[in-house]
């Protein structure tokens, strides 16, 4: 392929997007009823109700505000506005939003009510509007975006078909100079041994080995194990058996490529090629943390048929279960179901993968926005104050 | 199609069913790394996805797939059964 460019949108801080929102961020659930009050007088914005921002304290409520600033500032977001109850960590959240050097601007509730804020805000979010639908597409390179990529609902045809096609993608856009991310940290249990030896050097390799042992010690610290959770019940009706044959299926998503950087939850990769995040196997909040990381376009491999979407991240879905590309064709945007029956190679797999993905990028929405999946899912490490 | 599973490497003990395989069926497997091609007798039906034995394995063996470990038998397993939650269990967090 010889296509290294797209249509985007190119941020003052330099990073490039493939949508151009006015996102309404709320700080804290207590502020989702005004963040909708003002998308409704508003149209064209995009609020991004949430359930959290009370209480949480030490590191989960750094991930919080990680969470928040990150989608703020993810490329795919012209300008944002930011409600909270309080006005002080609604600044916190204005001022790491602003940093991209994107028009932000914050309204806390206490002292006005829900009707006076919204009054106020909409009048900004307008202004906003205006703003970003003057923004223009222009030729930007792969190597200056961030991708990410997960699956969901797998089963056998994923670790044969669908995760090593993204792994062909995957290659080819690291051989580009982008960005991606892969995560899932419980799910890579059993070829954790494989990711390690394709960490770049040790300091990257024990990070990855630390963040895969803290949670097999979560898991062992409720006294439980994951075997009745993890295969998923969807996953062994598709023909998985255990968690080690999902984790090698997994990773073949990949690609062959050596591991640069071992993230913690919604850090934005900085070294271009492959990182890994701990993660969530959960697909709505694992998403959600990779657009807080950046990302601004999503491969996401499914075999039962996982219908998952993100608000701000665009998500490409493939599968190469036959059975699934026709029952839930309208959920697939790429069917290499060919894989199977041999009528396609992994090659041909993949590039169709980058070709849907080009256009994508420069504008073609994907199923997932077309169905108007918007699944918004903070990563909570524990419980609240 | 002429196959009715694929193998994803040549030392693999499973094959995954690329279609709904009927027991008693003679079927062809294809080897993805080396396009190598193998044929067994289903002793049960395997459907879409799952796995057959490719080698005969005793209780306690180690499963391989992707060149890797999947798990152990739980059960002495034959070539052309389905081998899935039934007769293989994890070797993590037992």
């Amino acid at each position: 392929m010889k296509q290294t460019t797209f249509l985007g949108y190119r941020r003052a801080n330099g990073a490039v997007g493939s949508r151009n929102y006015v996102a309404i961020i709320p700080v804290d659930d207590l502020s989702n009823a005004a963040v909708e009050g003002v998308a409704h007088l508003a149209p064209g914005t995009l609020p991004l109700p949430h359930p959290y921002g009370r209480l949480q304290f030490g590191e989960d409520l750094d991930l919080h505000f990680r969470t928040l600033i990150g989608t703020g500032s993810n490329a795919n977001i012209a300008a944002a506005v930011v409600i909270g109850i309080e006005p002080n960590w609604t600044k916190k959240v204005v001022e790491g939003i602003a940093k991209t050097g994107k028009p932000v601007s914050g309204f806390s509730i206490e002292g006005h009510g829900d009707t006076e804020t919204i009054a106020t805000a909409v009048r900004q979010a307008r202004e906003y509007l205006y703003y970003a639908s003057e923004l223009r597409r222009e030729e930007v390179p792969i190597a200056d975006a961030i991708f990410s990529t997960k699956c969901g609902e797998s089963d056998t045809t994923s670790g044969l078909g669908s995760n090593p096609a993204v792994g062909v993608a995957v290659d080819w856009l690291v051989e580009h100079g982008a960005r991606v991310i892969f995560g899932e940290t419980t799910e890579i249990t059993g070829a954790e041994h494989i990711i390690a030896e394709r960490c770049v050097n040790d300091t990257v390799r024990s990070r990855y080995l630390a963040m895969h042992e803290n949670y097999q010690e979560l898991v062992r610290s409720q006294g439980v194990d994951l075997l009745g959770s993890q295969p998923t019940q969807g996953n062994i009706a598709g023909g998985l058996s255990t968690i080690e044959e999902k984790a090698l299926g997994n990773i073949q998503k990949t690609g062959t490529s050596p591991i640069v950087d071992a993230l913690e939850p919604a850090m934005a990769p900085t070294v271009k090629g492959l990182s890994f995040m701990d993660s969530s196997s959960a697909a709505a909040e694992f998403i959600t943390l990779m657009g807080a990381a950046g990302s601004v376009f999503h491969f996401f491999t499914t075999g039962q048929g996982n219908i998952v979407g993100n608000p701000v991240v665009p998500v490409l879905k493939t599968t190469a279960n036959p059975h699934t590309a026709q029952s839930m064709a309208e959920h697939i945007d790429v069917d290499i179901s060919g894989l199977l029956s041999m009528e396609m190679t992994l090659q041909q797999a993949g590039q169709a993968l980058l070709d849907m993905m080009f256009r994508n990028l420069n504008g073609r929405l994907t199923a997932t926005e077309v169905l108007g999946h918007k699944e918004f899912v903070f990563t909570k490490l524990y419980r609240s104050s | 199609m002429a196959h009715g599973f694929l193998i994803h490497d040549d030392l693999d003990h499973v094959g995954v069913a690329v279609r709904d395989l009927q027991a008693g069926e003679s079927v062809t497997g294809v080897y993805q790394k080396s396009l190598k091609e193998t044929r067994i007798t289903l002793r049960e039906a395997v459907p879409l996805g799952h796995k057959v034995a490719l080698k005969n394995l005793n209780q306690g063996d180690q499963i391989i797939e992707y060149n890797e470990v999947i798990g152990m038998a739980t059960q002495a397993i034959s070539v052309g059964n389905h081998v899935h939650v039934h007769n293989i269990k994890s070797v993590r967090w037992a």
